[in-house]
């Protein structure tokens, strides 16, 4: 081991745009197994159970389901102009739409809340008394439905914390419009958390 | 290989990368690191230590099975013990293992990279596997005690059981994302970062089966992370997934847990395959035999190894056209395997083959590593299999595979890489004795385990009839053997460490790949300059051992 030793004061910069992007690309097919591990389960289940399948999704608000799909729909589109938004170098009317993107994010989840509690108040909810004098597929429907809804929440909340950095980074200059890989990757995210819900809105609500 | 040798890292001002002093000094300089080499070896320091913890665990069990009946531990505790056991050797050693400590400290070297592409990243990986240590130790002192389920959680029992499953669980759970954001983070680098003129194949074989590997911790991991969490939920919350008695079924469990852990497998044995690939040319001074089929053939075991999980369900329930296929692809799986094997010996042959320590532990790896593939094939026999299923014939068999393969495979990079990693060098002739006493040492370990279960002792069991009296005694003894020579082995290394001969040679053993070709130990960023890359690697023009080889000791 040599003996001098020297104090580096340079710092290693490093940008790697497409290297970045690869491995969120990565990242988000590791969600997508994540999920599917859940959808194998959901197929599994529906085809040994089909009547009580559809018999409690009945139990499902269509309504409230089908209201926080356009909400994260629309999400995902202001999130996507706040890209444009920012390649373009208009950094408030990115930050204007980032916000938005948090502001749907935030009223799916409140939309969420109430509809679960709206089950707890009827009993259901995994290990509740109501719920295990019901049949086997009524059951596993509910607790896939817990575990799946909830799963994918816990994505968006996830998402809101992203993209609430994204607004501290855009405002100070470190997404900008020639360095916004991070933003960019923050919406592959936020995409992907939207894909999903696509899927599990008509495997839950859709299926009575 | 590179064009001009001379240039690459000859700078000698820059401080080797343990001498680097960057933003923080001292253990923060370590702590908080993202220079890979010192990740690699934070790993290190953390892989040991609890590889240390599970041989304890395995001693104990050992002397439990000393004689029939109850000698040292109850039924309870010996079932604790194998679960922990099990539990660390797989989760915190093994599949850790190889790439965290080698992969993260040589891959951007061996392609000519001052770091991984995501350095930051790599670091909370690290983080990542203490908290999930820390989970998995915590288990033990907290009321209910260690689980005592096995290491694969099978339910309805890991539902019931009163002992502490959640914490195993969700240390798998945590440790499963390091696993996988390592294997990301190696994906990317491969991609992005090889130096000019490092073509695919050009690579360093090692590189393959440390890609190869990354891609099955990406694709496999995130189905073992959703199963552990859903038991974890189910004794939580009884949503009823996989409990038979709310309707939920726990053979799709099995299902769930080995399309995972099946490929778990890959990623425990491909890099050990890197490894030995990389050593035999430089040993044998020869180019490699069949360099783009041992690229390939650990490709084709990543891609046939994610199909052949249910070989672990024959028992369980399965149509017999189930059975058929899984049979049929479990044998094909082995063939990639088989040509690595084929390759590696017709590299020995006719090459002038130095018994170094490292070349010793590679040259058991393909002896104990054929018993444990040969063992393999024969329970993808369906008539076999339901014989041998849940005997101490499987228990032998992944020990060879998995010990005798991985573990040696280890060894062998620890006295190859060492010298290049902190500049000192061992005591060899210690090594190559404390060699023989490990590879008898497993040999009378657990080669009658493979006796005992043929015979019908069955595993996980604390007690036997008189009749597997004489096996389990020579085991026993066969446990101290290998024991006594991983203190020695050990001992030897962590002296040198401390005292031993320093090294500031280049090219210690003469090999052909880039780490060679920097100074020893490296510098903070690998190469003072990048270098260009010209030739294949293992390019050796004849058969001269190239360095002057003296004793340094
Ligand atoms: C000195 C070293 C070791 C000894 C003495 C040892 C001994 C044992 C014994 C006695 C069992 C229990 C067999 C039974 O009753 O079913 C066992 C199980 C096991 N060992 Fe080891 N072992 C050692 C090293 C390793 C290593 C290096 C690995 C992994 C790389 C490993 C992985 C396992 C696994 C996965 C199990 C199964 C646990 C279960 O049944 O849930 N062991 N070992
Ligand atoms: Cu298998």
């Amino acid at each position: 081991m040599s003996a001098n030793t020297i104090v580096h004061a340079e710092v290693h910069v490093h940008r790697d745009d497409i290297g970045a992007r690869l491995g969120m690309w990565l990242f988000l097919f590791t969600e997508l197994i994540l999920f599917g591990g859940m959808f194998i389960v959901y197929s599994v289940y529906r085809f040994t159970y089909p009547e009580e399948f559809h018999l409690a999704a009945q139990e499902l608000n269509t309504i409230i389901g089908t209201l926080n799909t356009i909400i994260l729909l629309t999400s995902s589109l202001t999130m996507a102009v706040s890209i444009v938004a920012i390649q373009k170098n208009k950094i408030s009317l990115s930050l204007f739409f980032q916000f938005a993107t948090i502001f749907l994010a935030l009223f799916f989840m409140v939309n969420k809340y109430f509809e679960w509690t709206a089950k707890f108040d009827h009993g259901i909810y995994p290990g509740s008394d109501t719920l295990l004098n019901e049949s086997s597929g009524q059951i596993l429907f509910f607790g896939l439905y817990y575990m799946m809804t909830g799963l994918h929440g816990l994505h968006v909340i996830i998402g809101i914390v992203m993209i609430a950095f994204m607004m501290r980074f855009t405002s100070k200059g470190i997404v900008s419009y020639d360095n916004y890989v991070k933003l960019e990757n923050t919406g592959l995210y936020w995409h992907l958390v939207d894909i999903i819900w696509i899927f599990l809105f008509p495997l839950f609500y859709l299926i009575s | 290989m590179a064009s001009d040798a001379e240039v690459i890292g000859t700078n000698r001002h820059e401080p080797s990368y343990l001498d680097y002093k960057g933003k923080h000094s001292g253990i923060k300089g370590w702590l908080l690191s993202t220079d890979h080499k010192r990740i690699g070896i934070l790993y290190m320091i953390g892989i040991l230590t609890f590889f240390f913890v599970g041989v304890f665990l395995g001693f104990l069990m050992r002397l439990e099975l000393i004689a029939p009946g109850e000698t040292i531990v109850s039924a309870e505790t010996y079932n604790q013990l194998f679960t922990l056991h099990g539990v660390i050797m797989i989760f915190l050693f093994i599949i850790p293992g190889i790439p965290a400590i080698f992969g993260n400290f040589f891959l951007p070297i061996l392609i000519g990279a001052k770091d991984v592409a995501f350095p930051r990243l790599n670091l909370f990986s690290w983080y990542l596997y203490l908290t999930g240590g820390t989970l998995a130790l915590l288990s033990i002192v907290l009321p209910g005690g260690p689980a005592d389920t096995g290491w694969t959680f099978y339910i309805p029992y890991s539902v019931r059981t009163g002992t502490n499953v959640i914490l195993p669980l969700s240390a798998a759970f945590v440790l499963g994302f390091s696993s996988l954001l390592t294997g990301l983070n190696f994906i990317t680098t491969v991609h992005r970062l090889r130096a000019p003129g490092m073509t695919w194949f050009k690579m360093p074989l090692s590189v393959w089966s440390f890609y190869a590997t990354a891609w099955v911790q990406v694709l496999a991991t995130p189905i073992i992370a959703i199963t552990l969490m859903l038991v974890a939920i189910e004794r939580l919350l009884h949503i009823g997934i996989f409990d038979p008695a709310l309707g939920g079924d726990p053979v799709l469990y099995q299902h769930l847990f080995w399309i995972y852990s099946h490929p778990a497998v890959y990623i425990m044995i491909i890099p050990a395959m890197g490894i030995v690939s990389e050593i035999i040319p430089v040993f044998t001074h020869r180019t490699i035999f069949g360099y783009k089929f041992i690229a390939f053939s650990s490709i084709a075991i990543a891609l046939f190894g994610s199909l052949v999980w249910a070989h672990h369900m024959f028992t369980a329930g399965m149509s017999d056209a189930g059975q058929f296929i899984f049979s049929l692809l479990t044998m094909i799986v082995a063939i990639p395997s088989a040509i690595k094997v084929f390759n590696w010996v017709a590299t020995l042959y006719k090459g002038s083959i130095d018994l170094a320590a490292p070349m010793l532990y590679v040259l058991a790896f393909i002896f104990l590593f054929s018993i444990g593939g040969l063992t393999g094939v024969m329970q993808g026999v369906i008539s076999i299999n339901i014989q041998f299923h849940d005997t101490a014939f499987i228990v032998g068999h992944f020990h060879y595979v998995m010990f005798g393969g991985t573990g040696f495979a280890m060894f062998a990079a620890f006295h190859y890489w060492m010298p290049k990693m902190f500049g000192r060098m061992y005591n060899r002739k210690l090594a190559k004795i404390a060699f023989w006493f490990v590879f008898i040492g497993f040999n009378f370990l657990y080669f009658p385990m493979l006796v005992m279960g043929w015979l019908g002792m069955p595993r996980r069991y604390y007690d036997y009839l008189p009749q597997f009296h004489p096996y389990h005694l020579i085991s026993t003894i066969g446990s101290w053997i290998l024991i006594t020579g991983l203190i020695i082995m050990f001992y030897n290394l962590f002296k040198a460490l401390r005292s031993g001969p320093v090294v500031t040679e280049k090219n210690m053993w003469g090999g052909e790949t880039l780490e060679w070709q920097i100074d020893t130990p490296p510098i903070h960023e690998n190469f003072t300059e990048i270098p260009v890359i010209e030739e294949r690697p293992y390019m050796y023009k004849d058969n001269d051992p190239p360095v002057e080889k003296e004793e340094t000791v």
